[in-house]
């Protein structure tokens, strides 16, 4: 048998391992800050950069992107290469990967805080930044699958099956949800509109959260839990229906995160269904992982890595289960727009995503640099400095959740809201913010503290850049003993990345294409008119600013709702919402019916500062909105945009446009003077008055005509 | 668009029920297969993270190292 001589490239995974710990604690400190903003709003540093609208999706594109993203590639990278026996297929693209992934972190870094937004969550960024990602996520694809090719070894083991299943599933997603017609360099608008776009967002924002937090994470977990535990994994059989089950169901439950929406009944219930049945294949997993553990429990206790391990995992099957809880309707009534949403992300990212991240390095960097870790001791107190952070970061939360969801549902012996002004609720729930930060504040001095053992231990040890290795080479198989069923699909990766793309495929294409079909899923309601060029221009700076990171507007037909907000949100009303804005959380208030609801000058004076209308308001103060000039130059490009993707705009509507816009402006202007606000038409926040203004207005006037 | 050619499929329900259908049967497929499988081989995928084939060093490391 022919012995082949080869190395692995244990330079990427170094450099990827780099990268996490700088971007973890860079998109942990931006974590900090927007935490501290939420009960000191001056803490935004009285600049528009660092408002919490702008970098809420600093923070979270940052942690899932920058900090996950690396740790994927790393962990990916360094088992890859060992459960195949063979180096990388190309280092070329192992460091294009590396630098071009990196490249498009700085550029998130600096488009988010300028305001540059698709609005979509956890999708952000704008469509230069997305072809980006496309080709550097093609060239990880093509270099990971030219390694899984070139293997030494015949079968591949689970990991690399549920990165094959990430790889392909991401890019479809990616793809799917960042379908945009371009505007300008830095603007564009989703071709789908309102009921659609929302549900091809959660179809994307859910399983970015499978695809990317979690079956990426399964495959690191399946490759260094056994090494670090030095036993096999309890089941390999049950890791094979983990996998299959996991991708198919996954995939069909993104509408639970539009429970009681505008969205069609069936797809809001198909959603509930399949996210039940999640907790089969989820518990699965962590039943799997946990159990490798059997008959070592002993290790447990004195080692860091397999601590933090442990409580990832335990985070995990925690956040599982909660999921599908959170998917019944009667919860989600409760939860959703609520901290408790909060909370249950925090479990994954900081358990399940930070701990295992935590657990993986400590036990790679020794390796890596030839040494033993610096300081066992500091890894011990991370994990309970980190374990502590958590509890008190949920414990906060869940608490903050449930006690304002409670009091926005609360109606007294008259049969009217006992906390009518929204603010009452967010005045009740302050102190927990301050804890949440404290908990932040824990976890984050943590994660300092390993970022120096870390630094240390590789001072002390040597890098061994190219590790040596040998294995047989791969006999090609003769058609006598060909193999049948899974063995043979497992011996093809290029199959079973198809099979996987046919099962998560299945599952979006029957939630999506019927929303498309069936026009009595959208009924058309007469009265809704599209924007006017000054409100669509007043749309895209609340899209700037964020709102939509604070304010949903979608009201849920419940009692406590419609008292509260007005008429409940009809899918009509949204047609021409390229992209919806209906949000997930609310911060603040409401926002669909607001239109027509205070006088143009109270939205000014709560825009310049939000405390002389509702005093101990969070809201962050926007005094530049009243500075800055509108850019009108963009007008007739959106107008044009928007004709294309179907919005009824009469022809030649762009050549008037900007003039019914300084019309619009004028009128709004001349009020707001009129009643001693020093304003001109062309400001900003006149384009913004006017849209908020219009909200919700639609079905108004239709009821009035009615009557 | 495109939706127009997709709505001008006749009886495009079934198509959901058929997928669901085959993918039953792709799991109790799987799950037979699992059952029936040979004991050596999953013992091999097992133990495939296990095996030690870097450079001596880390492999001493790998048995040792506890932190």
């Amino acid at each position: 048998m022919q012995i082949d001589k080869f190395s692995y490239d244990n330079k990427i995974v170094r450099d990827f391992s780099i990268a996490t710990v700088i971007w973890g604690i860079v998109g942990m400190l931006v974590g900090l800050l927007i935490a501290s903003q939420l009960f000191s709003p001056a803490v935004n540093l009285g600049t528009q950069y660092t408002t919490f609208g702008r970098i809420r999706p600093l923070h979270t594109n940052s942690v899932i992107f920058a900090f996950v993203g690396n740790g994927i590639f790393m962990g990916v990278y360094y088992s890859l290469q060992r459960l195949c026996k063979a180096r990388m297929f190309s280092d070329l693209l192992s460091r294009i990967h590396f630098w071009g992934w990196q490249l498009i972190i700085v550029l998130a870094a600096v488009t988010l805080p300028l305001g540059i937004t698709s609005s979509k969550e956890y999708a952000e960024l704008e469509w230069p930044i997305d072809i980006m990602i496309t080709l550097v996520w093609v060239v990880f694809i093509i270099n990971m699958m030219g390694t899984i090719l070139k293997r030494r070894e015949k079968h591949m083991y689970v990991a690399i099956w549920f990165y094959i299943a990430t790889v392909a599933t991401v890019a479809v997603l990616h793809i799917v949800n960042s379908i945009e017609l371009p505007v300008t360099w830095i603007k564009s608008y989703p071709v789908y509109a309102g009921v659609q776009d929302a549900l091809v967002q959660w179809w994307y924002g859910h399983n970015a959260v499978a695809f990317f937090l979690t079956t990426p994470y399964l495959g690191l977990m399946y490759y260094f839990l056994p090494k670090a535990a030095n036993r096999p994994v309890y089941s390999y059989r049950l890791s094979i229906i983990h996998f299959w089950s996991l991708i198919f169901i996954y995939i069909w439950a993104g509408p639970h995160h539009l429970l009681y929406s505008a969205l069609p009944d069936w797809a809001q219930s198909l959603g509930t269904v399949f996210s039940i049945m999640l907790i089969a294949p989820s518990w699965g997993g962590m039943i799997n992982g946990l159990l490798t553990l059997r008959g070592a429990w002993d290790k447990v206790r004195e080692d860091a890595v397999l601590k933090f391990m442990v409580v990832a995992i335990t985070a995990y099957g925690m956040a599982t289960f909660e999921g599908p809880m959170l998917s019944l309707k009667n919860v989600n009534a409760l939860a959703h727009f609520t901290d408790w949403i909060i909370a249950h992300v925090h479990i994954g990212a900081l358990g399940w995503n930070g701990f295992l991240t935590f657990g993986i390095l400590y036990w790679l960097i020794p390796r890596l640099y030839r040494t033993n870790l610096y300081s066992r001791k500091l890894a011990n107190f991370h994990f309970w400095i980190g374990f502590i952070g958590i509890v008190f970061y949920a414990s906060a939360m869940y608490w903050s959740g449930l006690t304002q969801s409670l009091m926005w549902k609360q109606f007294n012996s008259f049969g009217i809201l006992q906390y009518p002004n929204f603010l009452q609720t967010t005045l009740q729930i302050i102190p927990m913010y301050m804890i949440r930060a404290i908990g932040g504040v824990l976890y984050f001095s943590g994660v300092i503290v390993m970022a120096y053992n870390l630094v240390k231990t590789a001072m002390q040890g040597s890098f061994l850049a190219n590790e040596d290795a040998e294995a047989p080479a791969l006999v090609k198989e003769s058609a006598a003993n060909r193999e049948k069923g899974h063995h043979w699909l497992e011996s093809r990766p290029i199959q079973f990345m198809i099979l996987s793309l046919v099962a998560i495929l299945i599952g979006g294409l029957v939630e999506m294409i019927p929303t498309y079909l069936i026009k009595s899923n959208i009924p058309t309601i007469a009265s809704v008119k599209p924007y006017t060029p000054l409100e669509l221009q007043g749309r895209d700076l609340y899209i700037r600013e964020g709102c939509n990171n604070c304010h949903s507007q979608l009201i849920r037909p419940f009692r406590s709702e419609t008292e509260r907000y007005g008429e409940y949100s009809k899918a009509g009303e949204f047609v021409y919402d390229h992209p919806f804005l209906w949000g997930s959380k609310r911060t603040g208030p409401d926002l669909q019916r607001e239109g027509r609801k205070y006088p143009n000058l109270w939205h000014y004076n709560h825009f310049v500062n939000p405390r002389t209308m509702s005093p101990g308001s969070i809201m962050p103060s926007y005094p530049w909105l009243a500075e800055q000039e509108l850019d009108t130059s963009t007008t007739v490009a959106k107008i044009n945009a928007m004709r294309k993707l179907g919005v009824p705009y009469p022809d030649g509507y762009e050549n008037i446009a900007n003039a019914l816009l300084m019309n619009q402006a004028g009128v709004i202007a001349k009020d707001l003077r009129k009643n001693g606000a020093p304003v001109t038409k062309r400001k900003e926040i006149v384009a913004l008055i006017s849209y908020i203004q219009r909200l919700g207005t639609d079905i108004k006037a239709d009821t009035s005509l009615t009557k | 668009m495109f939706s127009n050619y997709l709505s001008s499929i006749e009886g495009i329900e079934i198509y959901p029920i058929i997928s669901l259908i085959i993918f039953f049967a792709f799991f109790i497929g799987l799950c037979y297969w699992v059952i029936k499988v040979d004991k050596t081989y999953i013992t091999k995928m097992e133990n495939l993270p296990l095996e030690q084939n870097g450079s001596g060093l880390n492999n001493d490391l790998e048995n040792n190292q506890r932190i």
